[in-house]
């Protein structure tokens, strides 16, 4: 393979991994909080279809972007106050979000079905987008690089900052933190609402940059890699964007080998390269020398009500 | 009890309904409007596949106005549901109904026999029924006119092919373009990539972008979304539209687009069954008939280009020009249609081979 | 003034009841609200969604064939959450289950006899409990979650059987679609009720279903699933292996998942096409926990879900209410089933001093 082609292939890759890493990551923070929101392929529509609508009506994008954003996190809150306020299930209360979601952005889609929008504008990376062959990596639109900041950031949040450790102490041992002064249900609905954000902004990167348009189901399933990608990362920030890669990047390595014609296996086997692998590096880093440590939050799914 | 409760509740609210209410949502059959069902397997708003045949529907609408009452249920998965929804239509009313898509075949079949006197539409397929008829287009002629243009405008002498499922429609669909493109440029080599979905508007994207990167110059695709014309426009190459015209996706881009056009048959179907006209029957119509239609040519579209794309599509219509006249060999070397030779409507479903020039 | 919550000290055994009831009939209103603020004739909206599909015995049989899968994989579900293991890929064993069973059924397709079902039967219950054994293999030797791996098998399964259906498979008369041959009738379950589809696989689901929940209260097995799920360590301290549990788990409820789907293809399908399933496998998760993870309580949720399916298609036939609406409204009565909840483990009581609460 030429280094030409390598490079296509992470081109091609950085999209295809960008809306499953925004989302993970958002779930990442709401998981560390010990809430299991199973509705990021619901938020993740809303998202992309507020964004697409107020792209298409206003030309900003921008607003555009806010808007997902917006409607992201307006979803989450619905799920934020059901199993916080009045504890319902996590599990059932997620996957009702995405049954919702998937039939409300349909509803507000109706009238958007085939109508194009420009895509994001690229910014190129000054001096590094010059660079001959892989100067093309530096010149993407915004939310690609915004999603490698968001790993930074998170990753600085979670270990570095209070916040981070208020955070994961409400995770970890919600009583003992809730018995220190710390607000437990409201830093909860706060990561839940973060989370609908980013899956909001993984939806309105498909809606308006990955291919600009609006149709329904369009996420297509990447809610639920994005919830696997959760647990693939052991719930550690860098380890999600390397397992958005991954994914991403051995789907985009199987359709690149379908096209070679290198490989005369049927199709459906290389389609399944990209689930199959998950699973191996996640079995091999599990067992062997770099096992991890990291089991999931202790609180992870648990309602908490405060002791009176 | 818990489950005795709330069933309990849910019937003592079917019998309220049923004394209050029931009048109002069962028509009686014999008075008002004439009624039709439509079953889709996709959304309407999918811009594909769907959305054509629901634009049939409102054809017959603006068609018949009053006349008529149309109903349809979108997004049916192919197992089980669709046979309960077909019962529901035609229990509901419904004096004809359209199921649009092959796995609602068996299911129609089977819901047919119960309701002799209801009319069923079978859109693709191949059993009918004294009350079960089956239409198709014939997509193919559509493909050898794309193919025509793409065997001039095809710089790289590569064409990218977005492929779904390998079912007969699209093998076919696969082996008319290539048949057309090599009549033109017998070094043309299409490149077959699979999605295995109908419908992941990023996948096909980046199927695309990895046809592109290696070699392509224009794109075809056999799956419904636009996603493939968007990408080429980014890229700057050549592509197909599918199901509808998609040059809104890419004004430079688009070549032209098969057209699925259902408005003229379901609304002859409609007056056939209203007249008592209807019969059973296997249709299979294309280019001459007007269910399948070709786009307006795009900018990309060389004089050359357009002539012969013309001259396949009259040489269709007026019977001169079939697509897969022999000599055909598959891309394994073995002749698979003589010279001179044509193969008929069964021949062509069974092709599960691609012809010379394909790499699938 | 503010409103107190209070837990109960035991959950309010008359609110357990009537909370569901009082949520359907919330749901109700507000969907009624939602249709008539769309522009949809309230009560023709309301008769279609939620009385038509209980008016006839053809309505009240399909609410049987569509609740009978989503019944029995969230009772095998329920026994796996119960002890902590998530298991999300019901969908994919499903799906396995379909294949091992219907493969059964296309390797005799010239055989009669009554042994072929429950052969059937049997291999697709071992379908099932194949593709589970991979996701609990890798949890209880390398510690891989099964959340991750049972989701990710789920695609594998679909592109299995596509691969199946697509190529060696497809029925050789049946004009190169992807489709197998038609089961014949000793390879497909019998019909309960003549003229409609109630086969005897609803009977079974229900039978499985409280088999389980003989299961779960009354055997030391079932104890054991409740220790571990209640406290890991405590189960240890009581000599209950956790791995034990997680294999047992995941085995029975990808063999009922399994059994499901098989049943899928015997009965309503009738073949094996690449679309067995709509969803049924993560639509039972929902189930599982409508039903308070309680075999009895995941009767009538099934019931309600399948309810909720099939009066959103009668709504799209009898008003033509689109079905992004019908999400909408499905989504919302599992909202206030799920909310209801509260009001079982909780009271609410109004105080004139915030003062009180403490």
């Amino acid at each position: 393979m030429s280094a030409e082609m390598l490079v296509s292939l992470l081109l091609t890759t950085m999209t295809a991994a960008t809306p499953l890493l925004l989302a993970a990551l958002g779930e990442l923070v709401v998981e560390r909080a010990g809430v299991l929101n199973l509705g990021v392929e619901g938020m993740m529509l809303t998202g992309a279809v507020s964004g697409f609508a107020i792209m298409s009506l206003t030309g900003n994008p921008a607003l555009a972007i806010l808007t997902a954003v917006a409607a992201g996190a307006l979803l989450a809150a619905i799920f934020g106050f059901l199993v916080l306020s009045l504890m319902s299930n996590q599990v059932a209360t997620g996957l009702a979000l995405t049954i919702f979601g998937t039939g409300l952005s349909a509803l507000i889609g109706t009238g958007f079905t085939g109508r194009p929008v420009p895509g994001l504008a690229k910014l190129p990376v000054p001096v590094l987008s010059a660079i001959p062959l892989v100067g093309r990596l530096f010149d993407q639109d915004a939310l690609v690089y915004l999603a490698i900041v968001a790993v930074a950031a998170i990753a600085w949040f979670l270990k570095s900052t209070r916040g981070g450790l208020v955070l994961r102490a409400v995770g970890e041992a919600d009583l003992s933190a809730h018995s220190i002064g710390y607000p437990v249900l409201r830093i909860r609905f706060l990561a839940i609402l973060f989370g609908g954000a980013m899956a909001g902004l993984g939806g309105a990167y498909l809606s308006l940059a990955y291919t600009p348009m609006w149709v329904e189901n369009m996420t297509a399933g990447r809610g639920w890699i994005a919830l696997a990608i959760v647990v693939f990362a052991a719930w550690r920030p860098w380890r999600a964007a390397g397992g958005a890669y991954l994914f991403g990047g051995i789907t985009v390595l199987q359709l690149y080998l379908q096209g070679s014609g290198l490989l005369p296996i049927p199709p459906q086997l290389l389609s399944m390269l990209p689930y199959l692998g998950t699973i191996l590096v996640l079995t091999l880093i599990s067992s062997g020398p770099f096992r991890a440590r990291f089991s999931p939050p202790a609180c992870l799914g648990k309602p908490f009500r405060p002791p009176t | 009890m818990l489950h005795v409760d709330r069933r309990r509740l849910l019937l003592g609210a079917a019998a309220l309904g049923t004394t209050a209410l029931a009048g109002r949502i069962l028509p009686a059959r014999a008075a008002g409007p004439f009624q039709i069902g439509f079953l889709y397997v996709g959304p309407v708003g999918d811009f594909g596949w769907s959305y054509q045949h629901d634009k049939g529907r409102k054809a017959v609408e603006a068609k018949f106005g009053d006349q008529v009452k149309t109903s349809f249920v979108e997004s049916v998965a192919e197992g089980p549901d669709s046979e309960r929804v077909i019962r529901q239509l035609a229990s509901g009313g419904s004096q004809l109904i359209f199921s649009t898509s092959f796995g609602f075949m068996n299911s129609a079949l089977k819901v047919a026999k119960q309701f002799p006197a209801v009319k069923f539409e079978q859109a693709t397929g191949y059993k009918t029924a004294p009350n079960v008829a089956e239409y198709n287009g014939r997509f193919y002629e559509g493909r050898a006119v794309c193919g025509a243009i793409a065997g001039h405008v095809s710089k790289s002498g590569v064409i990218g092919y977005v492929g779904s499922f390998p079912i007969p429609e699209v093998v076919m669909g696969i082996n008319a373009f290539t048949l057309a493109a090599r009549k033109i440029n017998p070094a043309i080599k299409v490149k077959v990539i699979w999605v295995n979905s109908w419908f992941d508007p990023g996948k096909e994207a980046d199927a695309a972008k990895s046809l592109i990167d290696q070699g392509a110059d224009i794109i075809c695709t056999h799956t419904d979304s636009s996603a493939i014309v968007q990408t080429a426009e980014a890229r700057g190459v050549h592509a197909f539209g599918q199901d509808s015209d998609m040059k809104q996706f890419g004004p430079n881009a688009h070549l032209t687009a098969i057209v699925n056009h259902w408005d003229d048959y379901y609304i002859a179907r409609t007056k056939a069954a209203m007249d008592g006209s209807w019969k059973e029957q296997s249709v299979w119509e294309g280019l001459k008939d007007g269910i399948v239609e070709m786009a307006p040519y795009g900018p990309g579209v060389t004089d050359a280009a357009r002539a012969a794309a013309e001259a396949t599509r009259t040489g269709i219509i007026a019977g001169t020009l079939h697509p897969f006249t022999g000599p055909v060999k598959d891309n394994k070397g073995t002749v698979r249609i003589a010279a001179g030779a044509t193969p008929g409507d069964a021949d062509l479903f069974k092709q599960d081979w691609y012809v010379e020039g394909v790499q699938a | 003034m503010r409103i107190l919550v209070e837990p109960r000290r035991q959950p309010s055994r008359r609110l357990w009841t009537l909370t569901p009831i009082l949520a359907l009939v919330l749901t109700m209103a507000i969907a009624t609200a939602l249709f008539a603020a769309l522009g949809y004739d309230a009560a023709d909206s309301f008769m279609a969604f939620f009385v038509s599909p209980l008016t006839d015995l053809t309505g009240l049989t399909e609410l049987a064939v569509k609740g009978a899968p989503l019944l029995m994989i969230a009772a095998g579900l329920a026994m796996a959450f119960r002890a902590g293991v998530s298991n999300i890929g019901a969908e994919g064993q499903l799906i396995m289950g379909a294949v091992a069973g219907g493969g059964v059924a296309l390797a005799f397709w010239e055989q009669s006899g009554p042994w072929i079902l429950p052969l059937m039967a049997l291999a697709g219950i071992g379908g099932g409990m194949a593709w589970a054994a991979i996701p609990a293999f890798l949890r209880v030797r390398f510690a891989v979650s099964e959340i991750l791996t049972s989701l990710m098998l789920t695609y594998v399964a679909d592109l299995f059987l596509n691969l199946l259906v697509y190529g060696p498979w497809r029925d050789p008369d049946g004009m190169n679609f992807p489709q197998s041959r038609l089961f014949n009738d000793d390879e497909t379950l019998g019909i309960l009720v003549d003229g409609t589809r109630l086969h005897t696989g609803t009977l079974v689901a229900l039978v499985l279903a409280l088999a389980v929940w003989v299961v779960m209260t009354r055997s030391l097995l079932g104890f054991r699933i409740r220790t571990v799920g209640a406290s890991a360590a405590a189960a240890r301290y009581a000599g209950f292996g956790n791995d034990r549990v997680i294999w047992f788990t995941l085995l029975a409820s990808g063999g009922l998942a399994g059994l499901a789907g098989l049943f899928e293809v015997a009965g309503p399908i009738g073949q094996i096409i690449p679309q067995i399933t709509p969803g049924y496998g993560f639509t039972a998760i929902i189930v599982a926990f409508l039903g308070r993870l309680h075999p009895l309580g995941i009767v009538p949720a099934a019931l309600v879900v399948a309810l909720s399916y099939i009066g959103g298609e009668n709504a799209q036939v009898l008003v033509g209410l689109p079905k992004a609406v019908t999400g909408v409204v499905q989504g919302l009565l599992l909202f206030i089933l799920l909310a209801s909840d509260f009001l079982v483990r909780y009271r609410l009581r109004l105080a004139r001093r915030a003062g009180a609460a403490a």
